[in-house]
C-alpha cells in the first residue's frame, strides 16, 4: 500500500459546500524523501523507503549516516517502507509532498494510540463489571467475573481477557476523507479524528486499488 | 510553523455587527430548496455566545404562535449572509437562559437606555 509518513497536528474544524461544520485533524504530510527504491528485478518487490524529518548528523546511527552521505542526502529522522506499484517512477533524491494525496480522496491514518496505562477489563475490553450495586454486593462492581471454569481445565485458558497496559499500540484507521490540502505548506485536513496525540508520527496510507 | 488559528480566520469571517447577550437581532440564513437558493431571516433575542475562535456560536430565541423557538449558529457558518442589529438590550448576564422559564411581559428584554 502506497503511502507517506506525516505529523499529527492538531484538530480543528472546516465548513463543506453545503455549509455544514465538519470536524477534522491538520497532519503535516512529509515533504518525504525517497532513500531507496527497491524493484521487482533486483528485491522481488517494488517499494519506496521514505525519509521524513531531517535531523543533525548526531541523530543519526552511523550505519545509516554512510548510507545518506554516500547517495548525497540530508539526514532523516524516520524511515519507513511503503509498497508501491511496480511502475514506480520515483529516484532516489525525490519529494514527495502533499499533492500526492488529492482532495475528495479515501485514505487511511496508521498511528500509535495514546498511552493509558494500565486499565481494568471495563476500560480495556468493554466488560460490564459485575451485578448491581444492591443486595449486599459491595466491591464487584468494576470486576471481570469468572475467568474460567473449576476442576476441567484446572487453569486459564491463554488469551483470556485481563486488565493490564492500554493504549500505545498500532491503531489504522480506514476510510477517511481527505477535506482539504494545502500545497504550499504540505498540509492537509482529514475528516474525523487519527490516532495519537499531537505531534505524533502518523502513516497516511492510498486505499489498495484493485 | 503551521497554527490551527489559521484555519479560523480562513472561513471568510463577515463584518457582523458587534451584538451581545440581550440584543435583538435578525439573522439571514441561505436555505436550499431543490435547486433554488433563497434567504430566510431568523429574528429573536441574543441569549448567549459561547466558545473560542472557529467554533465561537450564539444562540437566537424568539417566541414563534406562542412557542419558544431557539436557533445555534456558527459566527463562521457560510450559510449566514447577513446579521441585522435592531434593539439593544440591556441585561445583567452573559447567558439569558433564565428566559426560557419566563413568558409573556416578564420574557421581555428592556431596551438600553442611551
Amino acid at each position: 500500500m502506497s503511502g507517506l509518513l506525516g505529523k499529527k497536528l492538531g484538530m480543528s474544524s472546516v465548513y463543506n459546500e453545503a455549509g455544514n461544520r465538519v470536524p477534522v485533524t491538520a497532519i503535516e504530510v512529509g515533504p518525504c524523501r525517497v532513500i531507496r527504491v527497491k524493484s521487482v528485478e533486483k528485491d522481488g518487490y517494488s517499494s519506496l523507503q521514505l525519509g521524513f524529518g531531517v535531523v543533525k548528523e548526531k541523530k543519526v546511527r552511523k550505519p545509516e549516516l554512510g548510507y545518506y552521505k554516500k547517495h548525497n542526502l540530508d539526514l532523516y529522522a524516520h524511515l519507513k517502507e511503503f509498497r508501491f506499484p511496480t511502475d514506480i517512477t520515483y529516484k532516489v533524491g525525490d519529494e514527495i509532498k502533499a499533492d500526492f494525496f488529492t482532495e475528495g480522496e479515501l485514505i487511511k491514518v496508521r498511528g500509535t494510540s495514546k498511552g493509558k496505562g494500565f486499565q481494568g477489563v471495563m476500560r480495556r475490553h468493554g466488560f460490564g463489571g459485575v451485578g448491581g450495586t444492591t443486595h449486599g454486593q459491595s466491591d464487584r462492581l468494576r470486576a471481570p467475573g469468572s475467568i474460567g471454569a473449576s476442576s476441567y481445565p484446572s487453569r486459564v485458558f491463554k488469551g483470556q481477557k485481563m486488565a493490564g497496559r492500554t493504549g500505545g499500540e498500532s491503531v489504522t484507521v480506514s476510510n477517511l476523507r481527505v477535506m482539504k490540502i494545502f500545497p504550499d505548506k504540505n498540509i492537509i485536513l482529514v475528516k474525523g479524528a487519527v490516532p495519537g496525540a499531537v505531534n505524533s508520527i502518523v502513516q497516511l496510507l492510498k486505499k489498495r486499488v484493485g | 510553523m503551521f497554527s490551527l488559528n489559521e484555519l479560523a480566520t480562513e472561513g471568510q469571517r463577515n463584518q457582523f455587527p458587534n451584538f451581545k447577550p440581550g440584543d435583538h437581532i435578525k439573522v439571514f440564513v441561505k436555505i436550499i430548496e431543490g435547486d433554488k437558493e433563497r434567504e430566510q431571516p431568523f429574528e429573536g433575542d441574543v441569549i448567549s455566545i459561547r466558545g473560542s475562535r472557529e467554533s465561537r456560536s450564539f444562540t437566537v430565541r424568539k417566541i414563534s404562535s406562542g412557542v419558544g423557538v431557539e436557533r445555534i449558529f456558527p459566527f463562521n457558518s457560510p450559510k449566514i449572509t447577513k446579521i441585522e442589529l435592531l434593539k439593544e438590550g440591556s441585561v445583567r448576564r452573559a447567558k439569558l437562559y433564565y428566559l426560557r422559564n419566563l413568558s409573556g411581559k416578564a420574557a421581555k428584554i428592556k431596551s438600553k437606555v442611551k
